[in-house]
This record gives structure tokens, sequence and C-alpha cells, in this order.
């Protein structure tokens, strides 16, 4: 390996660290507060104690995801309090490793097919 | 995020299953497959065995910024969506493909968005914030490639413009077909108003997070790519 290829590698490594720093750690200091889109969504709504909107809004069509019942729903492990950090760490790696294959795939395919 | 509100400290952030009716959630599926194979198909050509990695780094970071929401008004808050940066880091091809896995990612693992939804997310977040911010670094190309503080500068406009124009993507989807009988003036004041906000974040962290890439690894940005005096040994012959 070559010294560029060491420096190369080191930068990667350093992004990776970064992003799991922020995922993991960071991410306990995330406003609760709705988003852009979920503050418009709310928008007429009042909410109750619980999850009962009272008004008129968009956000009362919103149903169910059909992966609510996931592990990781919510950033969350198994719904634990405090494992968002956990749950993060768990996403960057995940996104890495679909992303790694799926780019990968795609530059295969290029050097064999040219 | 209402349906499945916990205590804890992240709430999801992506439209839910519901907002859209089902001929507009197919419509959107549709463009959003279509646009992906597009970028897949350029991605191609463009994919080495330097940036192959560097997408999924990107494509790793944009997810865990996307956790940080940060406040912009009371009540209210706001995170990144990431085209702007991975149209500057990757290029734009790369780029909705990064953004297409991390929305991917997020709503099958995460349950953040719908599933039906998530064509229209991958059209506004993947396809339309990436190539409207793109569009920004190529109409500033001059300030772009005449030093770091222009690419910082362009990062930042990129972010903010591209993502006033992801919320302007859920409101034409929403007028198309939007579930509520909510007034479309009132989304659409609304929409642009606090992505206006937010966008001022985004473009914030884009330009910081370009502009350390750049300082560290000019040669990685793909904003800046053919213009940094880069010196390559090449032999007569080789052409990649």
């Amino acid at each position: 390996m070559t010294a560029t290829d060491r420096r190369l590698l080191g930068f990667f490594a350093g992004f990776l660290v970064v992003a799991l720093v922020v995922a993991g750690g960071l991410s306990y200091l995330a406003s609760p507060d709705p988003d852009g889109l979920d503050t418009v969504t709310l928008h007429g709504c009042e909410t109750g104690e619980g999850e009962e909107l009272s008004g008129t809004c968009i956000a009362q069509h919103a149903t169910d995801s059909a992966t609510a019942g996931s592990p990781l729903a919510d950033y969350a492990i198994g719904g634990a309090e405090g494992s968002t950090g956990l749950a993060g760490v768990i996403g960057v790696l995940v996104c890495v490793a679909v992303a790694g294959v799926l780019f990968r795939l795609l530059r295969r395919r290029t050097t064999t097919g040219s | 995020m209402v349906a499945g509100r916990t205590s804890d400290v992240v709430v999801a952030m992506h439209m839910s299953d519901g907002l859209l009716d089902a001929p507009t959630v197919a419509v959107f599926w549709a463009v959003a497959v279509v646009g992906l194979a597009i970028c897949a198909a350029r991605a191609r050509r463009e994919l080495d065995e330097r940036t192959a990695p560097m997408a999924g780094l990107v494509t790793a970071f944009v997810f865990a910024v996307q956790m940080i929401n940060f406040p912009i008004l009371p009540g209210a808050s706001g995170h990144l969506l990431g085209g702007a940066l991975v149209a500057v880091l990757v290029g734009p091809w790369v780029g909705a493909l990064c953004v297409a896995v991390v929305l991917v990612v997020q709503a099958l693992l995460f349950a953040d968005g719908g599933l039906t939804t998530l064509g229209a997310s991958i059209v506004n977040m993947a396809l339309i914030s990436t190539f409207v911010g793109y569009g920004v670094i190529v109409a500033l190309r001059g300030l772009t490639r005449r030093s770091r503080g222009g690419l910082v500068a362009a990062a930042f406009l990129a972010g903010l413009v591209g993502t006033v124009a992801a919320a302007l993507g859920f409101v034409v989807e929403y007028a198309i077909g939007g579930a509520a009988p909510v007034d479309l003036g009132t989304v659409l004041g609304l929409m642009v108003g606090l992505h206006a906000l937010i966008g001022i974040g985004e473009g914030l962290i884009t330009a910081a997070t370009v502009g350390a890439v750049a300082a560290i690894r000019p040669d990685l940005v793909y904003a800046l790519r053919g213009s940094a005096p880069v010196l390559e040994l090449r032999t007569t012959g080789s052409t990649s």
C-alpha cells in the first residue's frame, strides 16, 4: 500500500468516525420539536394528552407505517428510552454497507462492461 | 411521526402514509424509479475506486446529520435534507442515489416516513433537492472555482435553494393528491416559509462540511473536478 492509499484510507476512516459520533452522540442534542413538514401537517390541530389530535389538519390522515413494528422504529432499540445513539450508530453502519454494496456493484459493471 | 411518536429525543421526519391518495402515490413512485434508474446509469460512468467508497461514506454522513433536528422557531425544528451536500461532494447522479439509500433505510428500518409515500419523498429529497442544489453550483461555477471561500458560499446557497425547492415538491404533490381538505395557499406559505428558515441551517451545514472536505481533500470534491491544480502523471495512451 502506498502512502497515498494510506492517506485516502485515513480520510475515509475519519469521515466514518465523524458520522458515527454525530449519529451516536450529537443525536441526543436534537430538537424534539416537529420538523418543517410535520409543523405544516399539524397546522390547525392541537396536540392533546397522549396522541390525540383535535381540530382539522393534514396529519389526521397519517397512518402507521407498515414498518412501525420494526425493532428500530422511531430511532430507538425496541422503544427503549435513551437508545437513540445506538440506533443511530446501527443506521450509519447499515447505510455504509448498503451504499457500499450498491456503488461497488455499479462500479464493477462499468469496468467489466467496457 | 404523529402516529408513532415515542418519548425519545429524535422524532421521525418524513412524509407519513395516508397523506397522499393512491394514484398520486403511484405516479410519484414511478417518477422516483425512473429518476433513480437514470441516475444509476450515469453514476456507473463516474464511480471509480475512490468515488465509490466516498459515496458510501457520504450516504452514512447524510443519515447521521439528518438525525440532528435543529430549532428554527419556537415549537418547530428542521433537519438536513442533504441534496446540495451530496451534489457538491459526489455529483448529482451518484448523490441522488446516496440520499435515496438514506430514505429507504429510514423507511424500512426506522419506520421514518411511509412506504407508500417513499416515492414522493425520494422525488423531493433525493431528486429535487439534489439537482436544484447542483443547478445552483453550476450557475455559480465561476464563484465555486475561484477559491475555497467561493465554494463554501456557493454550497450555502445551493443548500438553501435546494431545501425550498424540495418543500415546493411536497406542495405540488399535495395539490395533486392531498388527502385532507386543507387550503393549498396555507400549505404553500407555511412550507416555503419554514423551509426558507430550515434552508439556512441546511446551507450552513452544507457549507461547513464542504469547506472541511475541500480543506483536507479537495481532490475528492466533485464540484472542483477539472479545476484544481492537481498535477497528474500520465503515460501516453492511458485514458482513465
